[in-house]
């Protein structure tokens, strides 16, 4: 066990070291990142001074090392536009983003998993097509209209929910649907998929034969096993919904690090969607891993793989 | 009901063809059947769009500006409206269909490329090619999609061919992960080492052994992978970093239409529901091929 953890955890930090060389470079995508922080009215002049403050004039690699090293230390630069510490600006915001990912994946764990247990016992039934025709239109709905069309239903016409802003819990109302029906598809086909292939094995005909009640069979003997693949794929979708996150926040105006990485792409503030994608990488690549972690202590098998 | 039906040998030199089964299992679906008519209708819709719309898609005319559509009680001359510039909705939501159709099937082609030479490279070869394959999927992977591809946007600047590009070189992960695990599956058989053993070349076994066999998964990641660049680049243009103006994609007039959303909420919603419904009929088209063509399918 302890050997499969230290493989993954260095497959990870290699991961991580090669992500932070991408999101590092993206910098030089645009060419002249001095030209781009002084603006059409600076000067040549301006320029190469802007290029000497801010270091561009060193060799790259040694330029990588040290964004790398003080990002290590916790130090993700300075951000260009609101003229404050990227990383207070992150820690700052990222705590919306945190709380929305949370309860979407609570709440699409909690429509979902019941749907595909219900569908897995009674296959071809209303239920059962039901979740078959959510999940298929799930997977075709953009996000970004799903969203607007409950805040011209429950915002505009009915005037139940606040359509934006994060003052009150009802604010997380609309973008906690929106995300989390992100995730829904995906979790409620491997908890249908699951519940099918264990509800056919032979400890469930044993548990049934030796008469336990069906209630007992099915969630102390099937769900259990059945949930297993579920609790990674749904740290995994946490990771994705992270991305989710910048389409949501923009809609419901939830000033998050997602809106944060839209707001600072529009405004070619580059240290801090640098530094973004590194953080949202780094949390992906932890879930990631706590899920393999996970998985491996709940089932055995896969701890050779 | 006669004998000779019944008699299973009988029925086995008589039965029906494979290419019969095929037939047979497209024609009884029917997700694959409305996804592919729904898509071909809208194929031939972004094909013929200069002789279906009514109008030019960016002529202005500010006299006509926000006219509902004819259901909430506009006329016939814009049967679903115009927008905030006056331009005609209908002509737009048809061009509109060339913008994503176009995206959708030249992104999934460079993905497709890039991910099925990659995985099948590391199935068939495995060993080292295979772990840096692996390790590069799981790069991938951890790269936040949306994010990588607003950045890279905004610094190139915002047009068709960038957002192409750019998600074309973006998506390839399922590719690369679906073509590796069917390669690895295939590459045992027999007819892949009677292949070798006559001293048939590597680009060959691959091309003509290995790929003819592991085609169906790959046309059912394709279509997986254009309905997601489509909504990507949806997703893109909504949040005002992707197709940039006047050019009329569907992401682009639902974000025009957000700021009209309170008095006339249809401008959000025709374009959406558009969208919704090409991704829709390619998923149904994707996942009816995926039953059709399913070895576990075949009796």
């Amino acid at each position: 066990m302890l050997q499969f953890i230290l493989k993954r955890l260095g497959l990870a930090l290699l991961v991580a070291l090669t992500v932070s060389i991408i999101s590092f470079s993206l910098l030089f995508l645009s060419g002249d990142p001095a030209a781009a922080i002084g603006g059409e009215t600076a000067t040549d002049q301006d320029i190469e001074a802007i290029r000497v403050l801010y270091g561009f004039d060193r060799p790259l690699p040694v330029q990588y090392w040290d964004w790398l090293s003080s990002a290590l230390a916790g130090d993700l630069g300075e951000s260009y536009y609101f003229k404050l510490p990227v990383a207070t600006l992150i820690v700052d915001r990222l705590q919306i983003t945190m709380l929305l990912g949370v309860c979407g994946i609570t709440f699409a764990l909690l429509t979902a998993v019941p749907l595909g247990v219900v569908a897995a016992i009674r296959p071809n039934s209303f239920i059962d097509r039901l979740a078959l025709f959510l999940s298929v239109a799930g997977q075709a709905m953009p996000s970004f209209w799903f969203g607007l069309i409950l805040i011209v239903v429950f915002a505009i016409q009915l005037g139940w929910l606040p359509p934006s802003g994060t003052a009150s819990a009802a604010h997380f109302v609309m973008p906690t649907i929106v995300l989390g029906y992100y995730a829904m598809p995906a979790i409620m086909r491997l908890t249908r998929a699951g519940m099918l292939d264990v509800l056919s094995s032979d400890y469930i005909r044993t548990a049934r034969a030796k008469g336990a009640p069906e209630g007992r069979v099915l969630f102390k003997h099937a769900l259990r096993n059945a949930i297993i693949p579920v609790v990674s794929l749904a740290a995994v979708q946490m990771g994705f919904m992270l991305g989710g996150s910048i389409v949501v926040e923009s809609i419901f105006a939830l000033h998050g690090a997602g809106y944060l990485a839209w707001e600072s792409i529009a405004r070619n503030d580059l240290p801090t969607v640098q530094a973004l994608i590194l953080v949202f990488s780094l949390f992906y690549i932890i879930f990631t891993f706590l899920s393999d972690v996970l998985n491996a202590w709940l089932d055995p098998r896969m701890r050779a793989g | 009901m006669s004998d000779m039906t019944t008699d299973p040998l009988l029925a086995q030199i008589t039965g029906p063809t494979p290419g019969q089964l095929l037939r047979r299992r497209i024609f009884g679906h029917q997700g694959l059947l409305i996804g592919a008519v729904v898509l071909a209708l809208l194929v031939l819709v972004a094909l013929f769009a200069p002789v279906l719309a009514p109008h030019d898609p960016y002529a202005q005319n500010l006299l006509e500006r926000m006219q509902p559509p004819v259901f909430l009680g506009g006329t016939w001359n814009h049967p679903l409206g115009t927008d905030h510039l006056g331009r005609d909705y209908l002509s737009r939501l048809i061009y509109g269909a060339r913008v994503s159709l176009l995206i959708g099937t030249i992104a999934a082609l460079i993905s497709g490329l890039i991910g099925t030479a990659m995985g099948v490279a590391a199935g068939y070869f495995g060993g080292r090619v295979d772990a840096v394959v692996t390790f590069l999927i799981n790069v991938r992977l951890a790269m936040p999609v949306v994010l990588v591809a607003l950045a890279v946007v905004a610094i190139m600047g915002g047009s068709l061919q960038v957002v192409i590009v750019v998600l074309g070189l973006l998506l390839w992960d399922r590719f690369a992960v679906v073509m590796r695990s069917s390669t690895l599956q295939v590459r045992g058989r027999e007819y892949v080492a009677a292949a070798r053993a006559v001293g048939c070349s590597t680009p060959r076994i691959l091309l003509s052994e290995i790929m003819p066999n592991i085609v169906n998964n790959l046309i059912v990641v394709v279509t997986l992978e254009m309905a997601h660049a489509i909504l990507l680049e949806a997703a893109l243009s909504f949040l005002g970093l992707g197709v940039q103006p006047p050019t009329p994609s569907w992401g682009l007039m639902v974000s025009e239409g957000k700021n009209m959303m309170l008095f006339e909420p249809w401008m959000v919603l025709i374009p959406g529901a558009v969208l919704f419904v090409l991704v829709l009929a390619i998923n149904l088209m994707g996942d009816g091929l995926r039953d059709v063509t399913a070895p576990e399918n075949r009796s």
